[in-house]
């Protein structure tokens, strides 16, 4: 792959109800703190790709709601349905097809503005299963039931990364929970749905994230160190639930396997220094870390347990406190690539990885970790 | 920087989709739910490929992208590979919690069918348990024509 780089960044906070913005305001905020960050005006930008979901936003081809203040007008827009770490993906090959130098990429939602149950509702077969009223919340919890079950995680376990992301969150002022938990805390919390309690879930949250994407060339040109792109890669799974084994994260094994392979890495335990990943329930943490092979099968708890993943472990996982701190959806998995991208610079503030010089950062598209993208950043090229 | 926006009460406009769908079911879709309206029979496709058998039955096998040509009979009992139990009334939920989701395997399938699991304590369901279809009185050609499955 040709190299490119991440020149970027800009993000609002992350909170319940961002009453003040609609989503124009949301990506005024974010494009505008990214343009800053890069040193740039809106005419360094070749082209852009928003990344929204048209159910969250309540309107159809949502990309217009924030094509005015993403700077769209006159420039090739196009919009991504999915994760942030899909549109990233769609604005980084449109660099590496040679027609772009570089890509605003934007992400945003505001879950407060919609009710996330009937929205994801929505996301189940409309003649198979919609009518069973199952929603996010349900078919993730019959998957950490499942993963549980067949690796012998516990409740303890999966209480403990709630502990570790709440916490770090407290670092960081832009996360909308930051908590100081125990994991009985987490245990008492209201049961939402066996196994999972209130706080092994995320919130549903407003966001948005800009980021700018530059080849090689262009990357040189502006304000900013840039952050190298060394690996990414996305990767599918069956639709239906009942298709895979829900305890398995195929999907991510296989895309962490490309990624890995694109960037040189041989032994991803001992060669990134910092992760981001998309914890939008406990358990999902655990899950990915196993199918990614930072942890074996079945060890990521315990292996949470020893402190590993901990801020000031030998790999932090979500140093920035995840989305269980925070989740506006669509943005999420982009806020992710902007964060490992703030730990390459030296710019987390109090919640930085000392040192950390490579990143991975994973989004999840689908219903229980169908598709996963995963994206491997380097401070050096 | 002074506000320009302070004090002013942000205004929220309340509205609703409400847009009424009809989705054509599909060959497959329909000879399933007849089935199981009217011989409370459950039927699966199987790819010529992988020979795995669908259930809730495919035209095109997801992993091998064939068509499924082939019908068959699976039985309406099965294994529980997973499952949930809502406990807090969430806003898709068609009735009061708790309301018990499973993935079932039914014998001859290859996949799980997604349902609902009725007739047990919600304290009581394992994975691994063997659940029965219970099908219900009046059938209309929906999903749930069968009304639940049951541990037996």
């Amino acid at each position: 792959m040709e190299n490119a780089a991440i020149i970027g960044v800009g993000m609002t906070r992350i909170e319940a109800n961002k009453i003040r913005d609609t989503f124009a305001d949301l990506a005024w905020e974010a494009v505008n703190k990214a343009l800053d960050d890069a040193g740039m005006n809106m005419d360094d930008i070749d082209n852009i790709v928003t990344t929204s979901n048209d159910f969250w936003d309540g309107r159809t081809i949502s990309c217009m709601a924030v094509s005015d203040a993403s700077g769209a007008y006159d420039k090739n827009v196009s919009c991504v349905e999915g994760d942030g770490t899909f549109g990233a993906f769609y604005g980084l090959i449109r660099i590496l097809s040679g027609s772009y130098g570089t890509t605003l990429v934007t992400a945003h939602s505001k879950g407060s503005e919609g009710i996330s149950s009937l929205i994801t509702n929505a996301t189940f077969d409309p003649i198979y299963e919609r009518a069973l009223g199952l929603d996010m919340i349900t078919g993730c919890a019959m998957q950490a039931g499942a993963f549980m079950h067949r690796t012998g995680t516990t409740a303890e376990q999966l209480a403990m990364v709630s502990v570790k992301n709440h916490g770090n969150a407290r670092h960081n002022p832009l996360a909308q929970l930051p908590m100081d938990l125990t994991i009985d805390d987490v245990l008492n919390s209201e049961m939402i749905a066996d196994p999972l309690h209130k706080l092994d879930c995320s919130p549903v949250s407003d966001g948005c994230c800009a980021m700018i994407i530059a080849n090689e060339e262009r990357a040189f040109q502006y304000k900013r160190d840039p952050v190298w792109i060394k690996g990414v890669a996305f990767c599918s799974d069956t639709y239906f639930l009942g298709d895979r084994d829900l305890s398995q994260a195929r999907s991510l094994t296989e895309a962490a396997r490309k990624a890995f392979a694109m960037a040189g890495i041989g032994n991803p335990a001992n060669d990134i220094d910092v992760m981001e990943l998309y914890d939008a329930f406990t358990y999902q943490e655990l899950m990915w870390l196993e199918a990614m092979g930072i942890s074996a099968d079945g060890q990521a708890g315990r292996d949470l347990e020893e402190g590993r993943f901990a801020i000031d472990g030998d790999l932090p996982v979500n140093p920035s406190g995840g989305l269980l701190s925070g989740h506006p959806v669509i943005a999420a998995g982009l806020i992710r690539i902007g964060e490992v991208v703030k730990q390459l610079r030296g710019e987390a503030g109090q919640y930085q990885v000392k040192g950390a010089q490579r990143g991975v950062a994973q989004g999840v598209n689908g219903r229980c970790g169908q598709s996963h993208c995963v994206w491997v950043l380097d401070k050096n090229k | 920087m002074e506000d320009i926006f302070e004090g002013i009460e942000p205004m929220v406009y309340q509205s609703r989709i409400n847009i009424p769908y009809n989705w054509w079911a599909g060959d497959t879709a329909s000879k399933f739910l007849l089935a199981i309206r009217d011989e409370r029979k459950i039927l699966g496709t199987k790819c010529d490929s992988c020979n795995r058998v669908f259930v809730p039955p495919r035209k095109t096998c997801p992993t091998c992208f064939t068509d499924n040509q082939e019908w068959v009979n699976v039985s309406d009992v099965g294994i529980l590979e997973a499952f949930t139990v809502a406990r807090r009334q969430l806003a898709a939920l068609p009735g009061k919690v708790p309301i018990c989701f499973g993935l079932i395997k039914l014998e001859g399938a290859d996949t799980a069918l997604l349902h609902y699991l009725g007739e047990v304590d919600p304290g009581d369901i394992k994975i691994g348990m063997r659940v029965q279809a219970r099908f219900a009185e009046e059938r209309q050609g929906k999903i749930t024509d069968i009304a639940y499955f049951r541990p037996i």
